[in-house]
């Protein structure tokens, strides 16, 4: 009895509840279950080939070498090219920029038309847009491919660009499209009274409230494009492949030894871009920049 | 002088039509209040006149300038909104000189408008702030502020008190009253409340489903409604209404028969079914009510005090009956009371067409 505690203040809350227990056991089983292929990719890229037969695979490396992501980057060999990955990074960077600015761009102006210029038929344009997203890329392929030659971009970079920007338009159009709509309506009529035209409106007052959803469409296009291997493999020539097709053609090539721990290290460094873009923009995914615009 | 003038205006939306053939005629420095129940059409006739909507059918003149076809910024109009609309990524100076920058004004014109308009509205400290640094009642003042500098001849507020708390409400209200009294710009102010519309206005219209019922002075619309509906909008608590006839010189409701005794008929005493209508307000009790031409003994059946009156729910012929006494009144529920009104203060309504008599 002496024991016995007066309820005051905050609810007391053990640490060791079951509740917890079940929470935090099962986020950790989750998370190592996605974490653990990962740590098998870092860890055996860091090996040396003889270590690597031993078998241990979860075992960290006893000796640690850099040597197979030098390999991977510069030296492993596609057909009789022997540059690593290195040039698919450039290419892929090539293709990665004008893609991503073009359809952002392209993108954030039809949605916001879309959004705040009610125009005759803008409604059944939307829709037309929106049916875009649901037909599957496949079966475009053969006609995009004489699309491109009668334009005399087949096997050009710029053909692909053309090609991420238009299949990007559909998913991205509507992001925007729905983020100005959430812009109060009331923000746009004043700007029209206060003067600002098409543009005007556009640039300085829509553009600057929406960097969230600008960071919400990159991310989506980065990754997008970047891991993209279809439209890489089929609308470019071999000296311009991005670097997911020459990943595939290292990892892939059935001639010689395996090297497990260089494509591995070939792989991570292929996936690094995407992973950089989350870690770095995951603050401003979440951040709100329209707080107070209106009543609060 | 006219400042703005909206002839034959239809506005339709498909099939719906919202604003039908309606003609308003406002004076240089008038204070107009559009006043109605939501969906009435008020908020869509001022974003006629601002321009932000397309019309079907009429012409808009603001300084007798057929502003049609213009764009919302080439009319000479300011706008206020509802949600205040600031531009949340600019400064308060910002914002009050983006309108200034559109029209390429120079910079030293720009500071002098916006110092002017910031010290009229005292908003001069708060001019290197964000709006999201900013009080509800600063953020309306800045709105304002944003119409004030652009040097217009007519402003137009839609709503621009319903987000704000009750207090604020009121002081802006004044603000805004003293706003007009200084500038003496033609004012158009959208409100559903009917004491902003009292208060502030020259005139008001009240709109319903897109046709304007009565285009008055307060007090006209408050003693003399043109019609059933406007009677029963105007005023707070609601009018009382009687349905009955007219019989000679008395109107008769429920076996009651009630003198007409020093009512003015619009044009001549008529006879037939008819409403009558009779402020709570106007309703007197006690000692007083013995000597008015309408007078009859009720029972009181609810009270609600509101401290600086009291509102009385009693019955006569059948109808519930609001009567407001003063607030110290010593009545309770149960009590017999005797009541009276002069039908002078009275309103009578055609059954049919309703339009008063």
């Amino acid at each position: 009895m002496a024991d016995a505690v007066t309820p005051r203040g905050p609810k007391p809350r053990p640490r060791f509840s079951r509740t917890n227990i079940m929470l935090y056991g099962t986020l950790i089983v989750v998370a190592a279950y996605y974490a653990l292929p990962l740590y098998v990719m870092i860890v055996t890229s860091l090996k040396g080939m003889p270590e690597i037969r031993i078998g241990n695979i979860f075992a960290p490396p006893v000796e640690v070498t850099y040597q197979p992501w030098v390999k991977a980057w510069a030296e492993a060999c596609t057909g009789i090219n022997c540059e690593g990955l290195s040039r698919g990074f450039w290419n892929s960077v090539q293709i990665l920029i004008p893609s991503v600015i073009l359809s952002i761009a392209i993108a954030s102006v039809n949605g916001y038309a879309l959004a705040n210029w009610k125009f005759k038929g803008s409604e059944v344009f939307f829709t037309i847009l929106i049916v875009g997203a649901f037909i599957p890329y496949q079966v475009m392929i053969y006609p995009i491919v004489i699309i491109l030659r009668e334009m005399g971009l087949y096997g050009n970079i710029w053909g692909l660009v053309l090609v991420h920007t238009v299949f990007g338009m559909p998913i991205l159009t509507l992001l925007f499209r729905n983020y100005f709509t959430s812009v109060p309506e009331e923000l746009f009529k004043a700007a029209r009274v206060d003067g600002a035209g098409f543009w005007g409106i556009y640039f300085r007052i829509m553009l600057p409230m929406s960097l969230p959803i600008f960071v919400v469409a990159i991310i989506l296009q980065v990754t997008g494009i970047w891991n993209d291997f279809l439209f890489g493999v089929i609308y470019t020539k071999p000296a311009d492949y991005p670097m997911t097709v020459q990943l595939n053609n290292i990892v892939n090539s059935v001639q010689g030894v395996k090297e497990y721990n260089v494509n591995m290290a070939a792989t991570l460094l292929t996936g690094l871009v995407p992973l950089i873009i989350y870690f770095a923009s995951g603050k401003l995914f979440v951040r709100g920049i329209a707080a107070g615009a209106v009543k609060g | 002088m006219t400042s703005v003038l909206v002839k034959d205006l239809t506005l339709k939306f498909g099939a719906l039509t919202v604003l039908d053939n309606l003609n308003i005629d406002i004076p240089e420095g008038e204070f107009l209040v559009l006043l109605g129940a939501s969906g009435c059409g008020k908020s869509t006739l001022l974003n006629c006149i601002a321009g932000l909507l397309d019309v079907t059918d009429g012409e808009i003149h603001i300084n007798d300038r057929n502003v049609t076809w213009e764009e919302p910024s080439g009319r000479g109009i300011g706008m206020v909104f509802q949600s205040y609309a600031l531009y949340p990524q600019m400064t308060v100076e910002g914002n009050l000189s983006f309108g200034l920058k559109n029209a390429r004004m120079p910079k030293d014109e720009i500071q002098k408008r916006v110092a002017r308009a910031a010290e009229i509205l005292q908003i001069e400290p708060l001019l290197q702030r964000k709006p999201a640094a900013l009080s509800g009642g600063q953020r309306q003042r800045v709105a304002i502020g944003r119409a004030l500098v652009r040097d217009v001849d007519v402003f137009l507020f839609d709503e621009p008190l319903s987000n704000l708390d009750a207090k604020l409400r009121a002081d802006l209200r004044v603000e805004i009253k003293r706003l007009h009294h200084s500038l003496k710009n033609t004012m158009i102010y959208v409100t559903h409340d009917q004491v902003e519309a009292m208060t502030l206005a020259d005139r008001i219209a009240i709109m319903k489903g897109g046709i304007i019922q009565q285009l008055d002075t307060p007090t006209e619309i408050y003693n003399r409604p043109r019609n059933k509906y406007v009677a029963g909008f105007i005023g707070s608590p609601e009018i009382n209404f009687f349905e009955g006839t007219i019989e000679g010189d008395a109107f008769v409701t429920g076996g009651a028969r009630l003198s007409l005794d020093g009512y003015a008929f619009k044009v001549t005493a008529t006879s037939g079914p008819a409403w009558l209508g009779i402020r709570p307000e106007h309703i007197v009790s006690g000692e007083a009510a013995a000597s008015l031409p309408v007078t009859a003994e009720v029972t009181v059946d609810l009270v609600e005090p509101m401290g600086s009156d009291t509102l009385a729910w009693a019955s006569l012929a059948g109808v519930p009956l609001r009567i407001r006494m003063d607030g110290q009144a010593a009545v309770a529920s149960g009590d017999r009371i005797r009541i009276g009104f002069d039908p002078a203060r009275a309103s009578l309504f055609d059954k049919q067409t309703e339009e008063r008599l």
